[in-house]
């Protein structure tokens, strides 16, 4: 066991001789304090971003095409261009929540470097014109709370927060905000609830897109830490820098957390856009195979909320243009792997049941068909359900996403790809989330449910009642 | 129009450039911009099932019911329509095989949680829920795993119970709490599937407003405990009325079963009362069901009160009336009351009077204002309600007119407008208000003239459209001051107009039919001094009314004749000679005017109690008995009659009135604008206190007192001060003190109170304890007290 | 105790100062509650209520939707064992199961000392950890059942005190604004104009 104090490296965190971009100071003891941080180019880039015009250092950012790495991967620069011509204030929510089950990122860049997110926070309210950041972080991060809130006292008093940052006129106050415990609050939305003292109940989009009504109705820019974690290196190293990294459509860096069934478990920086999910499970220098050389059965390419790959979609890339069409998404770069010996109606409850216990409550369909789907097949897995429960998880996941659910092609079921995204009947992506895992296990792996319930005579399965 | 809530026409889009044309299945149809595609819908006639949503509150769009399909640029896409916008050229289905799965996938999710315990459910039989899933919901269940269990209807106020095993979690009642009354105590708690409304431990969901919620549940989840269990909604025989318990005149359903009220419920008219009722008015048909409703003609006989026939107690109050003309003639008989009734029933006390040339008239009773209110550039609700500055001069809108207090409160909220409050304590509006001064009673002048120098505020009014709401903010203290603040007001901003909150449900409407020659405290005295010969008391109770118990005790005492029409027996009445029951609401036709002169119709429900009449027959046959012909036989013919002869009432035509269920605005005839002479208020002369008095929604009087449900929630006599006020006399929160005016002095308990200004002393009008009435003198400009502990 | 005290009051107002709405403050508000009694009293939500501008009942509305307060006493020491997916792969029923034998209760229970509760948590963002666990919010990576016990031993026996506070503190460090560093939070309605290095010039 390995206590959180210890930090020769973040455990898990694995260096190799890849270019780095936002873990470049991770292998340092100190790396959190203000010292290590200067005496490695910290707060340079904030310098030279200061000495030029915000619309520039926008420019750049677009230039730069930094995918979010939340989730959406929606392009930071543009995302800050769709505020509202001339309506003020406008807001920074950086999205601290990380919840998404097998995502394991955003909380090293707190605890690891808290100084850098910072930096990267006033770049971001410098170029977009933002008048006061607010800093999420999930609430159950004991140690990434104290660590940012320990860098954010330092840069307080040392002059690169507050008044007059650098003796300049920008002036900008970070404000340390934490949740307390709920997953969907990371939806930015409900982010905004959560920050304006309510349940975090999401908003419907449209009306409320947060980069025209967000926080208080103002405009508000909502970015993920590592997003914003890029921005600093950037700012010192240049757009053809960065882009020179990964290819044109994923530049620069990405971190991904592989879990599971593998040798080397862990946190790696990896070249966007161009590493194979073969290179990151199978490549010495990442996670080195499968754990006492077994099969791989499947792996889960982007978060909990992402359908299931299989080992025929080993060789596709970290890009976003191919794995949407092969049926599923990269998310907030979590990989979770199965091997052979893997239950799979277990493994998919435990997400479901994820889900469905961290429904708001506010849509009947993730509300009522959560709780539905998790019973149901806990039932199967229990070895108490029937074939018409396997129908009626087929059934409830079409009351929440309506039409073909996305998976992944098979040529070993004869079965071709349904491309993301979904439609759903819900307000966000929880709903659809606690569906997920159960569409892609009985579409991949349907023989394990079979043969775990007791057949009897087909009961009526359409909504209307009717037999079929 | 009806309580089912679909959006009302009144929001039917002007054919303007806001106006945008859509496509609902095949039909193009015109909306509004901005608008929620459902509400384009409900226009069309295209019903679109729905729980969450309602017209008059904001979208959530949590249910998932309404959802519809939009032709996208990729093909339909499933979108709720209660929270998307309509766009020009953008085409709706609402009937594609799609939706109908989806309506029906969602409805079998609400169902599985849902206790299918209809016939035990009040709502049985009107539920959106159960009537969807008659029509397109799933055969049976599939849903076969335990469902969320909680203990079964909880009180969450006097009134309401909640069972929230029936909820579906729509989020109307805690939106309609927090959105539209303002007092959001019910709220949702837990998260997830546990989700469940409830209030804080030990903090009820005390609302004037709490029986909205019941109304607009789609499900049985909340429930009125006047109703619960009385009947099944297909035994509830219904039509549509106006609620008279306050001038605000709220559209109501008036529903019953085997003859008897079983409850109103609010409909949305859109100039009045958008759907919502006050807990008052929605709950006091009790009052109408009570045992104590006179039944029968009284007379007194030897000193006892007898029940006798309707034409002996008719030939008695007649030779009554003639033997009062006979001694001192016409001018000695007086007519105090008729506000409670129908303009129908003021018409015929009117005429009455006229005929036999009596003049002692007055509809209010010392706790208003002089009709010449009615002289000044009329305002409506909604020009109230939309216009950039309110000046409020007058009462606690939430204690006196409820609805009215919602109507401006969203107008604040909104920010349509800004509200100036200008009052003796703080009121319900004050923390909604721009803008808020205390003035202390008597000095209202120098308050608006000091209000009026502040630039800032200067500037706002300059700003745009001025209503000034103007009332009775302090029962002791003479109604000069206000009148005389509202002069001022008027002359420094011209174009102001004036929406005048007289409190009595049907006042404006006595007024205009010529029920106030006179006025109250000079009949009173005049009594006292042997004057009044005889005295016809109208649905009226001077000594609970009058805001100088004394006076209204010894005039009362000093009428050689009283003749009382009344529903109950009451303080005034007990020593009457005659006492004539009369109809109640809901058993009587007719015609009422609201405070913003607003004539709607009311509708007669159940028959009425015993023998009683309605006051405008009763009129009409003592005139006839008394030999003074009125040639009006139906309320029809005294509805025309009135049309032709009362200008103001001209335009409401029963024809007209047919044709337009929100009602008809009457004009007041310009009465000439004397220049009002104000006395200067007393001198303190070591008084303390300057005495404020004003009504709380629940009070002694008898639509509450009659109301076993409302009767437990009068609050109770106190004398209110400021805590530092408090402080100073010494006294523990709560104490019994001595209240000491030149009148008197009574013992009433002592609380401390923020929101009274310090050097005055508050207190609430007609509470059971103590009677604030006996300290105030009616005739004095303003009253001051003194304050000793015990 | 119940109320906030004194000190916590002004930490409140200190607290509620950063925000542009005071609304805004009701987590952080809630957490200090929790930090001073242990758990979440109706009497602070009422007072947080208070201080922020809104009815108890939504006070308790927001604090019930959030999985980390707590409305009864739990024990000294809130142990969450994660089950989510990647936990789930590596074995957390496993752990699951012998915490609960090992501390004698079941998930949500807690012992009768006092000194534990046990809880099945999702998934805390240590997936390449797993299983892993909180105590107090405090990370236990890659637990073996022995490393279990050795745990529990070592917090029973107070050895950990210096590292893991008693539950209700989370974070031991708090942001300190000085006066004269802050640039001061104000109401959006106060704000209409761009701000000033909004001009196209750089703002050094
Ligand atoms: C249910 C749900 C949970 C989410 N959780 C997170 C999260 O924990 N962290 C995060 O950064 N984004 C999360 N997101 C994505 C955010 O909504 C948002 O897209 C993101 O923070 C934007 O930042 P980016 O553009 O820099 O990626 C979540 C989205 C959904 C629908
Ligand atoms: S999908 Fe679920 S979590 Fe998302 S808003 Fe709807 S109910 Fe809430
Ligand atoms: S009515 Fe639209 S979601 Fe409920």
């Amino acid at each position: 066991m390995s206590a959180q104090g210890s930090y020769a490296h973040a455990p898990g965190f694995f260096v190799g001789d890849r270019p780095r971009i936002v873990t470049s100071r991770f292998e340092y003891e100190d790396s959190h304090t203000l010292e290590r941080y200067l005496a490695t180019d910290g707060y340079q880039g904030l310098r030279r971003a200061l000495a030029r015009p915000a619309s520039e250092i926008h420019d750049d950012v677009k230039g730069a095409t930094v995918l979010g790495r939340g989730g959406a991967g929606f392009p930071a620069g543009t995302k800050w261009g769709l505020t509202p011509q001339g309506v003020f204030p406008r807001y920074l929510v950086v999205n601290g929540d990380e919840s998404e089950p097998g995502t394991y990122k955003d909380r090293l860049l707190m605890e690891r470097d808290p100084h850098q997110l910072i930096e990267g926070c006033l770049i971001a309210c410098y170029a977009a014109g933002l008048s006061q950041c607010f800093l999420y972080i999930r609430g159950e991060m004991a140690l990434a709370q104290e660590r940012v809130a320990a860098a954010l006292n330092e840069a307080y008093a040392a002059g690169y927060v507050g008044k007059n940052v650098l003796g300049s006129r920008f002036s900008i106050d970070i404000t340390l905000h934490w949740g307390a415990g709920a997953y969907v609050v990371g939806e930015e939305t409900a982010l905004i609830e959560s920050l304006e003292g309510n349940r975090g109940m999401p908003r419907l989009k449209p009306p409320y897109f947060p980069a025209a009504i967000g926080l208080y109705g103002q405009p508000t820019i909502v970015n993920n830490v590592e997003t914003l974690a890029n921005l600093p290196w950037i700012a010192r190293n240049g757009v053809a820098a960065y882009t020179a990294i990964g290819t044109a459509t994923s530049p620069g860096t990405r971190m991904v957390a592989v879990s599971g069934h593998v040798n080397r478990p862990g946190v790696y920086e990896i070249v966007n856009g161009t590493t194979t999910f073969r290179d990151l499970i199978y490549g010495d220098e990442f996670c080195g195979g499968i754990r006492n050389g077994n099969e791989l059965k499947a792996f889960v390419p982007g978060g909990g909320s992402a359908p299931w790959f299989t080992p025929e979609q080993l060789d596709l890339p970290f890009e976003a243009s191919q794995i949407g069409p092969a049926g599923s998404m990269l998310g907030s770069g979590a990989i979770m792997v199965m091997d052979h010996t893997t239950d799979i109606p277990r493994a998919a409850l435990t997400l479901t049941r994820f889900y469905a216990h961290e429904s708001c409550g506010k849509c009947t369909p993730c509300r009522e068909g959560g709780t539905w789907l998790e019973r149901i097949l806990s039932r199967i897995v229990d070895g108490k359900g029937t074939d018409a429960d396997i129908e009626q998880l087929f059934e409830v996941g079409e009351s929440i996403c309506p039409g073909a659910f996305p998976h992944a092609s098979s040529s070993k079921l004869g079965l071709s790809a349904t491309p993301f995204p979904y439609r759903m009947n819900t307000i966000c992506f929880v709903g659809p989330s606690a569906y997920a895992p159960i569409h892609s296990a009985l579409t991949l792996f349907r023989e394990e449910f079979e043969s775990r319930v007791t057949k009897r005579h087909r009961i009526p399965v359409t909504a209307s009642g009717a037999s079929s | 129009m009806s309580t089912t809530e679909t959006t009302p026409d009144e929001n039917l889009p002007p054919a303007d450039p806001n106006a945008v044309r859509i496509t609902i299945n095949g039909r193009e149809v015109e909306a509004r911009k901005g608008e929620w595609i459902i509400a384009a819908a409900d226009r069309s006639g295209d019903y679109i099932p729905r729980f969450c949503y309602h017209p008059r509150m904001n979208s959530v769009g949590m249910c998932r019911q309404c959802l519809v399909e939009v032709e996208g640029p990729r093909g339909p896409m499933m979108v709720v329509s209660c929270m998307t916008p309509v766009a020009d050229g953008q085409i709706v289905r609402t009937d594609t095989p799609q939706v109908k799965r989806a309506h029906e996938g969602i409805l079998e999710l609400l169902l599985a949680n849902h206790p299918l315990d209809c016939p035990v459910c009040d709502k049985g039989g009107e539920c959106p829920l159960q009537d969807q899933a008659f029509s397109h919901g799933p055969g049976e269940s599939r849903f076969i795993e335990e469902k969320r269990h909680y203990e079964k209807p909880i009180p969450i106020s006097d009134l309401v119970l909640l069972d929230r095993e029936r909820c579906i979690l729509c989020d109307r009642c805690t939106r309609f709490a927090d959105e539209v009354a303002g007092d959001a105590l019910i709220h949702f708690t837990s998260r997830g599937n546990n989700t469940q409304v409830l209030t804080f431990p030990d903090e009820p969901f005390s609302s004037y407003f709490s029986g909205n919620t019941v109304q607009i549940c789609p499900v049985g989840a909340l429930t009125a405990k006047p109703y619960r269990f009385k009947a099944r909604p297909w035994d509830l025989d219904k039509t549509e009325s106006t609620c008279t318990t306050c001038s605000v005149g709220c559209r109501i359903t008036v529903e019953s079963s085997r003859d008897q009220l079983l409850r109103y419920q609010g409909v949305d008219s859109d100039p009045v009362n958008w759907s919502w009722l006050c807990d008052k008015g929605r709950f006091n048909f009790e009052a109408v069901e009570s045992v104590d409703r006179l039944g029968e003609p009284l007379v007194s006989r030897d000193g006892t009160l007898t029940p006798v026939s309707w034409s002996v107690a008719m030939r008695q109050a007649a030779a009554l009336v003639s033997a009062a003309i006979a001694e001192g003639g016409a001018s000695s008989v007086a007519i105090l009351g008729g506000a409670r009734g129908t303009n129908e029933d003021a018409f015929a006390w009117a005429s009455f009077a006229r005929s036999l040339g009596v003049t002692l008239t007055d509809a209010q009773l010392a706790d208003g204002l002089p009709a010449s209110v009615f002289g000044y550039p009329q305002a409506t609700i909604d020009e109230a309600a939309s216009a950039k500055t309110v000046i409020l001069l007058g009462p606690d809108l939430k204690e006196e007119l409820p609805v009215l207090h919602l109507r401006l409160r969203d107008a604040a909220e909104k920010k349509r407008s800004r509200l100036v409050e200008l009052s003796p304590k703080e009121t319900g509006l004050t923390r909604y208000a721009w803008n808020s001064h205390l003035y202390e009673p008597g000095h209202q002048v120098d308050a608006v003239d000091a209000l009026l120098d502040d630039p800032k505020v200067a500037a706002q009014i300059a700003s745009g459209s001025v209503v000034v709401v103007v009332g009775r903010a302090n029962l002791a203290e003479a109604p000069e001051f206000t009148m005389a603040a509202l002069q001022r007001l008027t002359s420094r901003v011209p174009d102001a107009k004036v929406l005048p909150v007289l409190r009595r449900g049907n006042v404006r409407g006595a007024i205009h039919a010529g029920l106030s020659s006179s006025d109250a405290v000079g009949v009173l005295q005049a009594a006292t001094e042997g004057r009044v010969n005889c005295l016809i008391l109208v649905g009226a109770d001077p000594i609970a009314d009058v805001p100088d118990s004394d006076l209204a005790r010894r005039a009362m005492a000093a009428v050689p004749r009283l003749i009382s029409v009344d529903t109950f027996m009451t303080a005034s009445n007990q020593n009457a000679d005659v006492i004539l029951p009369a109809a109640a609401f809901a058993e009587k036709d007719g015609t009422t005017t609201n405070l913003e002169g607003r004539v709607t119709q009311l509708a007669r429900k159940v028959t009425v109690h015993g023998t009683a009449r309605p006051d405008w027959m009763i009129a009409v046959e003592l005139a006839d008995v008394s030999g003074a012909e009125l040639p009006i036989g139906s309320v029809h013919e005294v509805h025309d009659a009135m049309v032709r002869s009362v200008p103001e009432f001209a335009p409401v035509s029963r024809d007209a009135l047919r044709e337009r269920p929100d009602g008809i605005l009457v004009a007041a005839s310009r009465e000439s604008r004397h220049e009002i002479a104000t006395r200067t208020p007393n001198e303190r002369a070591g008084f303390a206190y300057r005495l404020v008095v004003s009504r709380k929604l629940y009070d002694g009087g008898r639509n509450v007192e009659k109301s076993p449900s409302l009767a437990g929630l009068a609050t109770g006599a106190a004398l209110h001060l400021h805590p530092l006020d408090l402080d100073r006399l010494g006294a523990p929160e709560g104490a019994q003190v001595k209240v000491i005016s030149d009148r008197t002095s009574i013992v009433m308990k002592v609380v401390s109170d923020p929101s009274v200004q310090r050097n005055t002393a508050w207190a609430p009008w007609n509470q059971p304890g103590a009677n604030i009435g006996e300290l105030i003198d009616a005739t004095r400009p303003v009253n001051d007290v003194r304050v000793e502990t015990l | 105790m119940a109320r906030l005290t004194e000190d916590n009051v002004r930490l409140a107002r200190e607290i509620i100062a950063r925000y542009p709405r005071s609304r805004s403050a009701t987590i952080p508000l809630l957490h200090l509650a929790q930090q001073q009694d242990g758990y979440v009293t109706n009497e602070a939500m009422a007072h947080i209520g208070e201080l922020v501008g809104a009815t108890s009942a939504e006070v308790y509305g927001t604090a019930s939707f959030y999985e980390m307060f707590k409305f009864e006493p739990v024990g000294k020491y809130l142990i969450n064992i994660c089950g989510t997916m990647s936990c789930a792969l590596m074995g957390a029923e496993e752990l699951i199961h012998h915490a609960e034998d090992r501390l004698g209760v079941k998930l949500g229970g807690t012992t009768a000392d006092g000194n534990f509760t046990l809880e099945r948590a999702e998934c805390q963002a240590a997936c390449t950890e797993a299983p892993c666990l909180q105590v107090n919010y405090r990370y236990r990576y890659r637990v073996t059942p022995a490393e279990f016990d050795g745990l529990v031993d070592d917090l029973a026996a107070g050895r950990l005190d210096a590292e893991i506070p008693a539950h209700g503190t989370v974070a031991r460090v708090r942001q300190r604004v000085t006066p004269d560093r802050m640039v001061g939070a104000v109401p959006p309605e106060d704000v209409t104009e761009a701000p000033v290095w909004m001009d196209g010039k750089a703002a050094l």
